[in-house]
């Protein structure tokens, strides 16, 4: 072999050096990856209806549909204390303001581009709705609005309904309801 | 029989022994520069995607926020690309005539996925986990770049190892406050002192933990 020749030689074995995959990308599906397997091609599959966790039977009828006995809730089955109401709040931040708004009056951004309006949430319609309606709006969508519940869990969507209740609070508030303490300061503004 | 090899070859061989080592560094130097290249690593190459969604229109322009659509990135590995009926909660009314959105209004009558193209894509013996990542305070921006502003979805960062090293080895130079990580153009008055204050607030393993092969080989 002249030493041209073997030159070539290993610079061609250098060239296929390095070339196999197998590792990445191996014989197992990441989550949502296309499989020819199944039918529908879905690696992640869909859940059979009415599957159920071990352990995640959902008895509690107050808690999981906001009803007892087919008739709405009217206190939050679970207790409402600061955590929940600012879990709530950056849950409706992400979730309702883009219709709803940020004040809950249903003058949300994609309400202004072309979206149906919601109703406000501070009529007294809605401010004397036991929460278990709300809870069934957000789980079971309400006309136009699409439901909500792959997206919140059953208590993420409480924490929203106390946010809901907060807020309708706010709007109705007079100087009477602030603390005593912090009422000049409010008066100073005006 | 005349001589197969010239005086000359002497010096040319003491030259090679010389040469090699540069011809070495050469072929090394020109590995790593194509390994880094943005035709390996597609790093800011925009995918053919089935409905051109842009983020800048939905995020900026919207005000959305990523977990609108990737709800599960704060508690779980993946941040999970939305489903056709997170799209058709609001293109059920809004642009109806589009023929961009056909596709979309396609899947969600037969029932059968949209075929987004992955941009970003670990090769599979690395491990990646969103959540610790949202957790301890590192901004979707750190790693996605300005997603806010790009009208088709990108690959800001070479997502080689020697990165994810870079940040594991001095995590303190990249951690926001936890309420930021969602937020972009965030830009720290004074990272030095605020990067050494999360670390212990947010208590993150120290850098012999967290450049363990086993992290994120596992
Ligand atoms: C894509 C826009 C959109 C989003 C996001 C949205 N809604 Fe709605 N919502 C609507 C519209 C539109 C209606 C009125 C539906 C109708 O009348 O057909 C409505 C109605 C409601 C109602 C019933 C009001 C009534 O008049 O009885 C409640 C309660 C409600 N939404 C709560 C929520 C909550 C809580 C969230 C966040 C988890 C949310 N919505 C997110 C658009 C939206
Ligand atoms: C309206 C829904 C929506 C919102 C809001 C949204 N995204 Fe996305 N995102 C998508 C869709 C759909 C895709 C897949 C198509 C694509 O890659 O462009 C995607 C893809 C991505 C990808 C690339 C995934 C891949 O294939 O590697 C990243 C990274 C990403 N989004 C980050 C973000 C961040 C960060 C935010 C918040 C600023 C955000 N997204 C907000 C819908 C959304
Ligand atoms: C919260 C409401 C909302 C959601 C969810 C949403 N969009 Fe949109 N989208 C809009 C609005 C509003 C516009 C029109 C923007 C305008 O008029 O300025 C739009 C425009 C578009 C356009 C038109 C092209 C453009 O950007 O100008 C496409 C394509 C699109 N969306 C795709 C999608 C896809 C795909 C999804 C699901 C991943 C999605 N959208 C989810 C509200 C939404
Ligand atoms: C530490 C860096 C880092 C941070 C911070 C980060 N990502 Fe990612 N992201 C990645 C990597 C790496 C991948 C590719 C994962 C894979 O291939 O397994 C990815 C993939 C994605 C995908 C595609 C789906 C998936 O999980 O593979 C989406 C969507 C996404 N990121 C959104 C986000 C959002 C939204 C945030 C902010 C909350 C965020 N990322 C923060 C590094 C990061
Ligand atoms: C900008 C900073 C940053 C970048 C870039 C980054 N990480 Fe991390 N990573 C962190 C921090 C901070 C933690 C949390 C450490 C702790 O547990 O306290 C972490 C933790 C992890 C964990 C531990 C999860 C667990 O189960 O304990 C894994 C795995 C990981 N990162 C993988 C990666 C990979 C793979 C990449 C590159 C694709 C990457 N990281 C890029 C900052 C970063
Ligand atoms: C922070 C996460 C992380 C840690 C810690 C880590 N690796 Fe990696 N490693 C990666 C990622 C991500 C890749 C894929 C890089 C790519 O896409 O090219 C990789 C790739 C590799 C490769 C393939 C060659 C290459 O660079 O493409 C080898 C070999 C490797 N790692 C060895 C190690 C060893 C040995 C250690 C411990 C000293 C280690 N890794 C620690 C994330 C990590």
């Amino acid at each position: 072999m002249s030493l041209r020749q073997a030159i070539c030689v290993s610079l061609s074995l250098l060239a296929l050096m390095g070339c196999r995959q197998d590792m990445h990308d191996q014989k197992k599906l990441e989550p949502l990856e296309k499989s020819s397997f199944f039918s529908d091609q879905r690696a992640s599959r869909p859940q059979v209806e009415g599957t159920v966790a071990r352990g995640h039977l959902r008895a509690d009828s107050a808690l999981f549909e906001g009803r007892v006995d087919g008739k709405y809730v009217a206190k939050i089955p679970i207790p409402v204390d600061r955590a929940l109401l600012d879990r709530g709040r950056e849950r409706f931040g992400i979730f309702c303001t883009p219709c709803h708004s940020a004040l809950g009056d249903g003058n949300g951004i994609v309400v202004q581009r072309g979206f149906k309006r919601p109703e406000t949430y501070h009529q007294d319609r809605l401010r004397t709705a036991p929460v278990g309606y709300f809870f069934d709006v957000i789980t079971n969508g309400y006309g136009a609005m699409y439901s909500f519940n792959a997206r919140l869990t059953p208590k993420d969507r409480w924490a929203v309904i106390a946010y809901v209740r907060t807020l309708q609070l706010s709007q109705w508030a007079t100087l009477a309801d602030v603390p005593a303490d912090e009422r000049s300061a409010l008066e100073e503004m005006r | 029989m005349a001589q197969i090899f010239p005086p000359v070859t002497n010096t040319l061989a003491r030259a090679s022994i010389f040469g090699g080592v540069f011809i070495l560094a050469g072929l090394l130097w020109v590995f790593s520069t194509v390994d880094r290249s943005s035709y390996v690593t597609q790093v800011g190459v925009v995918r053919e995607q089935p409905v051109p969604f842009s983020h800048r229109r939905h995020v900026a322009q919207l005000g959305l926020d990523c977990r609108f659509c990737h709800t599960s990135v704060e508690d779980s590995a993946f941040a999970g690309i939305p489903p056709t009926k997170t799209c058709m909660t609001c293109h059920s009314q809004i642009w109806l005539q589009s023929e961009m959105l056909e596709p979309v209004r396609a899947s969600y009558r037969t029932d059968r996925s949209i075929e987004w193209t992955r941009v970003h894509d670990l090769p599979d013996y690395a491990y990646f986990n969103h959540s610790i990542h949202v957790k301890k305070g590192v901004g979707c921006e750190t790693c996605h770049g300005r997603v806010d502003q790009m009208p088709l979805m990108w690959q800001e960062e070479t997502l080689h190892m020697e990165w994810c090293l870079n940040c594991h080895r001095h995590p303190e130079k990249y951690l926001r406050p936890r309420d930021e990580v969602f937020t972009f153009g965030y830009e720290a008055e004074d990272q030095t002192t605020l990067g050494a204050l999360l670390v212990e607030e947010h208590d993150v393993a120290a850098a012999t933990t967290l450049t363990n092969c086993s992290m994120c080989h596992r």
